[in-house]
């Protein structure tokens, strides 16, 4: 068996003096896009934030590739919730995406032919090149979400995490997002958090069901059992959000 | 002589009007510069902070025959750095901490200032500005320190932009947030102190955030807003001196209502998001509705409509 980007074994997290994960274990293989569900506060973002190395864990353990989260710096692509990212700054989409690429610029030098095709390219899997020149204020929330998209890719990284990138798009952009998603899939590997269940049912190869730990992890027809749903988001009984998914009893 | 040449010619017959130039001009270009990405952060009221805490270390300076812009750099950078420390809590947000420091810093300068002799005056100089009575020693010093404030604008720039773009993912990148932040206020603070001798303590804050903000109105790009910001910053400085030696009133009051009148026509005529640009947009939108007969309610999209 291949070795995953990612590996999260016995993970605990602490922020604040509470307890934010406890005992996560999570695989990422090239090929996959696993979508991270959970209720509020449940640790999605945490989690991210652990593999990307801002959050130090209390005990256990994150491997990129082999590597701890500090010596993966610049090499995970991360593309945060819309809400995070200044669009009214004066730049145009193709700086926006350059700016992602600043820990392999490095200090004090200008952005070499790497870095241009580097972006170059990150463009076009995203469909943005027409665009590329436009001021980001101008953009609409699918082009801005492909913006940050792309400022990921430009990284060129093996594994890319993705925070509640369909919230706030209408249909139409979700679909086009999620044929990007599958297309990205092929050579890298894809963590995704979101709220939209029934949309992660159906584009995620495999779902992980996390509230501070993991509740189930495995390929959404595995996940019928409703019980399972119920103590992820600690509800009781709600006929409406089982039949979204299709897990009725 | 004609009455145009004698308004241009005549306040350089004197050397004190030769110094305020210079630093007026200075203090234009380098407030522009800086103040780019202080506009552009959303970071106007640390700008105001620190020039009110820059107050303390003028008093200490004054009060033992110190070098004044040494004094308030000093002040403003111990202030900028207890800000940017403080800031850290998440229970409390930037502002209030800002809004802690600023008062003290102030309210610690009018204490060590009124053991002074000589203090109404000095207060005044302070709070107005003093550039009719600048010297050969504080004009080179705001040129040196000018220099190297825009080296380090040039070598930190793309590092800020970054940081101001997406906090999160630039920490992700790994780069040293914190440092940069700090950085950031040190440079705010010492642009402030070297520009307080043209227009004072409280009217300085116009010259760090007005050009900057014309030149935003102006352009949707950053490099070209770096370079009007300064342009914008100097051309009213000097324009508001000349109006202050021809019509004999304040230069620091004049400067400010020189860079504010700026900001109108700019917010007026800019290319567009002016409001003679939205006019003629709304204008060519209903014409090209009513030839055409069909409603022109906002444009759709190619992405929306796939």
């Amino acid at each position: 068996m291949t070795e995953p980007v990612l590996a999260v074994d016995d993970l605990t997290v602490e922020l604040g003096g509470r307890r934010a994960l406890a005992g996560v274990r999570l695989r990422v293989g090239g090929g996959e896009l696993v979508g991270l569900i959970g209720p509020n506060g449940a640790g999605k973002t945490t989690l991210l934030r652990s593999v990307l190395g801002l959050i130090p864990a209390s005990s256990g353990r994150i491997r990129i590739e082999g590597a701890p989260p500090a010596a993966a710096r610049g090499t995970v692509g991360y593309v945060p919730q819309r809400h995070e990212f200044a669009w009214d700054f004066p730049i145009s989409v193709e700086k926006a995406v350059m700016s992602g690429r600043i820990h392999r610029i490095g200090r004090l030098r200008r952005p070499g032919r790497a870095d241009r095709e580097a972006v170059d390219e990150a463009l076009e899997r995203v469909n943005l090149t027409a665009l590329r020149r436009r001021p980001l204020g101008e953009l609409s929330g699918g082009q801005r979400q492909r913006v940050l998209v792309a400022r990921a890719l430009a990284l060129r990284p093996r594994l890319l995490l993705l925070d509640e990138p369909f919230t706030g798009l209408d249909v139409p952009t979700q679909e086009l997002l999620t044929e990007l998603f599958q297309h990205l899939r092929k050579d890298k590997a894809l963590l995704m958090t979101t709220h939209d269940l029934a949309a992660a049912a159906a584009m995620c190869g495999r779902l992980c069901l996390l509230n501070q730990t993991v509740i189930a992890d495995g390929p959404p027809s595995e996940l019928r059992d409703p019980a399972v749903w119920l103590r992820a988001f600690g509800i009781t009984q709600s006929e409406r959000f089982l039949d979204s998914l299709g897990a009725t009893s | 002589m004609s009455a145009v040449s004698d308004f241009l010619t005549a306040p350089w017959e004197h050397v004190f009007m030769q110094r305020a130039f210079l630093v007026a001009a200075m203090s234009g270009i380098i407030c522009g510069v800086i103040g780019s990405h202080v506009v552009l952060r959303g970071m106007a009221f640390i700008g105001d902070a620190v020039a009110h805490s820059a107050f303390p270390g003028v008093a200490v300076a004054f009060v033992f025959q110190w070098n004044l812009t040494l004094g308030g750099a000093v002040a403003g950078l111990i202030t900028a750095l207890l800000v940017a420390v403080f800031s850290q809590n998440r229970r409390l947000k930037e502002d209030s901490v800002i809004g802690v420091f600023f008062a003290a810093a102030f309210g610690l300068g009018i204490v060590i200032l009124s053991t002074a002799p000589g203090y109404s005056g000095s207060l005044e100089s302070f709070l107005f500005g003093q550039i009719l009575g600048i010297s050969d020693g504080d004009v080179a010093t705001v040129a040196v320190a000018g220099a190297l404030l825009l080296l380090v604008t040039l070598v930190l720039n793309k590092e800020l932009v970054a940081v101001g773009l997406d906090r999160e993912t630039a920490r992700a990148a790994g780069l040293p947030t914190f440092a940069l932040d700090i950085a950031l206020y040190a440079m705010v603070t010492i642009a402030i102190v070297i520009s307080i001798q043209a227009v004072g303590n409280i009217l300085v804050l116009a010259l760090l955030i007005t050009p900057a903000a014309c030149a935003r109105l102006l352009t949707d790009r950053l490099g070209v807003m770096m370079i009007l910001g300064p342009i914008i910053g100097g051309g009213a400085s000097i324009t508001g001196l000349y109006l202050s030696f021809s019509l004999n009133v304040a230069a620091g009051g004049m400067i400010v209502l020189v860079v504010t009148a700026f900001f109108l026509i700019c917010w007026c005529v800019a290319p567009r998001h002016g409001l003679i640009a939205r006019f003629r947009t709304a204008a060519l939108r209903r014409a090209a509705g009513a030839a055409t007969g069909v409603p022109s309610e906002g444009t759709s999209d190619p992405i929306t409509v796939a």
